[in-house]
């Protein structure tokens, strides 16, 4: 049984990790090979010489990874703390409200993120939705709302909702309502709860949220075009320039190194720490 | 534990608010696809369903819509047979490198997906494949499968593994308990999966961005359309985009109920 086990198991394995090796692990060893490259070449039958990278840090591309990191990181302190309430709704208080809730959020999944970011440029711009119906009804108006950092940040909030939403809630339900009862009997106020019970034994989702949010957030492009116009040019959009209108390979794939390392390094961190049995419920 | 009242209540309109801000955006591109004016402003104070008109008789929209339907069929199919496997290798059964293996495939979700696209670029590029809607079709794959993988793996963690081996004790082949056991006690698994990967590649656009080459799929249209300048027909292709997942959805939900209350009508 065991023997078979084993077998099935090593078998069933590899399509996907055939599919993920050829078009995950060989195409991040291609843009890795070609950030060594020299600059404005098409092919990696040169010599590397690493010039790309010398040109990342001294055109100032720094700012704009800084810019991505910043808002990123912004994002998901607000996107944890609007979750939270909501996570801890699902998990613990509301009965058929959490199906409802699941399938609403869901369902915004599957529209394509630029509609529904136009969506908001359409709901926020100058004569848009909010304005145009403020104007026609108060005489007031909402001005600039557009084109700047807070509204990029309020973009990444709404896009990666459901990755910070659904992990803390998984995780939520994990905590045990006899240790939060436990507590509140043993004299816990509300605060000491949430503080000492329920965020300690919830880690494992907030820790999946916040990677989900943190790293796709840093490497988001959509957002900062739409919303942002030319607030802000963030990493992902240096990354587009120097392939598309630049034409310079080496130097978008030295781009592209940066946000991979920083993706990679906490994500395989983080992931190597988490026991995914245990979050999704293995039997026996 | 109880939960107070108040808290209750309090937390409940929370929760509607956050719908209502979720969807906000798409009765924004609603009221403006069927605006009648060229140039967009609010209040809209002629209605008027012409654009719909004019986008379902445009070629090009047309084929944007194969393109994307293609590509969504395709990367379903190959996504939900490679999650099929990889999940009864994810959650089901016991061999040495599982634990690692559940980490590899988890990996590819966190990238940002506008990078994956552009160094499978590069990776095509350098093997000699021209970029056109197939190798959107792997750009697609190498995010969406991990996630069929995940949520049937959900569902193969929650059932028990003595099914499959009373079925083999009986006498059952290797591929006689695949098909006879497993696949079905996995099906609402392998439908809902099914359905998570032709709406999320339906959909997608950072992936679809520089891996299409000439070729384009209705996302990526739209996106042009909108950093190059308004047109009318922007809001009501996307809401034609967001009228097809919903009927699709519909579809998926009302053939199971229709399949069992033809069932509970037959016995009774």
């Amino acid at each position: 049984m065991d023997a078979l086990q084993r077998r099935l198991g090593t078998l069933y394995a590899v399509p996907a990790v055939a599919l993920l090796v050829l078009s995950f692990v060989a195409p991040l060893l291609v843009v890795a090979a070609f950030s060594t490259m020299p600059q404005g070449v098409f092919s990696l039958l040169h010599l590397p010489d690493f010039s790309a990278y010398g040109t990342l840090v001294t055109q100032g591309y720094w700012q704009s990874l800084l810019w991505s990191l910043f808002m990123a990181f912004a994002a998901t302190v607000i996107l944890f703390v609007i979750s939270w309430p909501l996570a801890f709704g699902m998990a613990k208080v509301f009965k058929r409200f959490t199906l409802v809730l699941t399938i609403g959020v869901v369902l915004t999944l599957f529209v394509s993120e630029n509609i529904r970011l136009f969506g908001w440029v359409l709901t926020l711009m100058k004569g848009g939705l909010i304005d145009g119906y403020l104007g026609a009804w108060f005489g007031g108006g909402l001005e600039g709302a557009l084109y700047n950092v807070p509204v990029i940040i309020f973009g990444l909030v709404y896009v990666y909702f459901p990755f910070m939403l659904f992990p803390l809630a998984q995780g939520i339900a994990m905590v045990p309502d006899d240790a939060r009862q436990a507590a509140r009997d043993l004299g816990a106020s509300r605060w000491q709860i949430l503080t000492e019970i329920d965020l300690p034994l919830s880690a494992p989702g907030i820790v999946v949220g916040s990677l989900f949010t943190f790293v796709l957030a840093t490497g988001a492009l959509a957002e900062a075009k739409l919303l942002g116009g030319s607030a802000v040019i963030v990493m992902a959009a240096e990354v587009e320039t120097a392939f598309t209108y630049g034409q310079d390979w080496p130097l978008g794939s030295a781009l592209s190194m940066t946000l991979i390392a920083i993706v990679a390094v906490l994500a395989i961190f983080t992931i190597a720490r988490i026991d995914l049995d245990s979050i999704m419920g293995r039997r026996g | 534990m109880k939960t107070g009242r108040f808290l209750t209540a309090a937390l409940y309109l929370y929760g509607i608010a956050i719908l209502v801000a979720l969807y906000l955006p798409l009765l924004s591109v609603g009221f403006a696809s069927i605006s009648k004016s060229r140039y967009l402003s609010f209040p809209v104070r002629r209605y008027a369903f012409e654009w719909y008109g004019e986008a379902l008789s445009s070629g090009t929209v047309a084929d944007l819509v194969v393109t994307s339907l293609i590509t969504a069929a395709l990367v379903t199919l190959v996504s939900v047979v490679v999650g099929f496997f990889g999940a009864l290798a994810f959650a089901r059964y016991s061999w040495r490198y599982r634990k690692l293996f559940q980490k590899f495939v988890l990996l590819p979700i966190f990238f940002p997906q506008t990078v994956l696209g552009l160094a499978l670029l590069m990776w095509f590029n350098a093997i000699g494949i021209v970029p056109s809607w197939k190798t959107a079709v792997v750009a697609h794959l190498v995010w969406i499968t991990p996630i069929t993988t995940l949520i049937i793996a959900i569902r193969a963690y929650s059932f028990d593994p003595a099914l499959e081996e009373a079925a083999r004790d009986m006498g059952c082949t290797t591929l006689q308990t695949l098909k006879e056991v497993t696949l079905p006690l996995l099906a609402p698994g392998i439908v809902s999966a099914g359905l998570f990967a032709f709406l999320l590649s339906w959909g997608n656009f950072p992936l679809s961005l520089f891996t299409t080459g000439a070729d384009s799929t209705l996302p990526e249209w739209l996106y042009a359309k909108m950093v190059s300048g308004y047109s009318p027909l922007v809001p009501t292709v996307g809401m034609l985009s967001v009228f097809a997942s919903a009927l699709l959805l519909l579809i998926a939900i009302a053939i199971p109920f229709l399949i069992n209350r033809a069932r509970s009508t037959e016995s009774a």
